[in-house]
């Protein structure tokens, strides 16, 4: 079975044509791969699908915007799939 | 359908919130100065006015699935296709369907019939976002009681 970065890898080559060597735990989604919001909205759905989750991309978004947390904590792609983790779990429970 | 009030829509004819679909009628007018241009001679509805009309039809039912608490704004289409000509004066039963509902943003699948025959279909992304003010929000209202948008079908699902 696919790790959930593996997947979430799979879902950005497929959606931005970004080259899959590229793409790092490390990277962050917006700053090092240079994916914008609207194209973020397509990995958004497919994540959304692929996992049965609906990220809560409002809330981050706000929460940054507030200050409340950094876009490394949501969009650095270890994080996201931590993110991602925490949601299926909590589907789940 | 008023061309240059870019009110496409003219009457919802289903909305089912369970089902999450749409259907809604718009008649392209028989006469209108964008024809005079498009084409001098041979007028057709512009492919980008049915994308319009494929847009407006999936926009009022995703605020009829929110309560017209929060308002869809086009972002982006995807696989669009015009496969007819569309002339003036014919009804068009646009149909759509919500794909999914993210966190701030909308997929929806659409297409337009005339007479039982499909003649475009796309799918669509929306961002969706709290209404800027009231006045927007109240005037969408008043459109919406223009088309005959069921409001008694909200808060169903």
């Amino acid at each position: 079975m696919a790790s959930t970065f593996d997947t979430v890898v799979n879902i950005i080559t497929e959606t931005c044509d970004i080259p899959r060597d590229t793409i790092k735990p490390e990277s962050h989604a917006i700053n090092d791969l240079g994916i914008d919001s609207l194209d973020f909205l397509d990995i958004a759905f497919a994540i959304d699908k692929t996992f049965g989750i609906k990220m809560p991309l409002e809330q981050w978004t706000q929460e940054v915007n507030e200050g409340k947390a950094t876009t490394e904590q949501y969009f650095v792609l270890q994080n996201l799939c931590t993110r991602i983790d925490e949601l299926v779990a909590a589907k789940r429970a | 359908m008023r061309l240059e009030y870019f009110r496409l829509i003219d009457r919802i004819l289903e909305f089912d919130p369970v089902g999450r679909t749409i259907q809604a009628e718009a008649i392209v007018p028989t006469q209108s100065t964008v024809f005079e241009g498009h084409f001098p001679g041979y007028p057709l509805m512009p492919g980008v006015l049915l994308l319009e009309v494929m847009a407006q039809a999936s926009g009022w039912m995703i605020i009829g699935l929110n309560g017209f608490t929060r308002m869809p704004f086009l972002a982006a289409f995807k696989e669009a296709k015009l496969r007819s000509f569309v002339t003036p004066g014919q009804s068009l039963t646009a149909k759509a369907e919500l794909l999914h509902e993210g966190s701030g943003y909308a997929m929806t699948k659409a297409e337009i019939q005339v007479d039982g025959k499909r003649v475009c279909n796309t799918e669509i992304t929306f961002r969706v976002v709290d209404f800027p003010n009231p006045a927007f929000r109240a005037s969408m209202e008043e459109v919406a009681a223009a088309i005959a948008f069921p409001m008694e079908t909200l808060n169903h699902g």
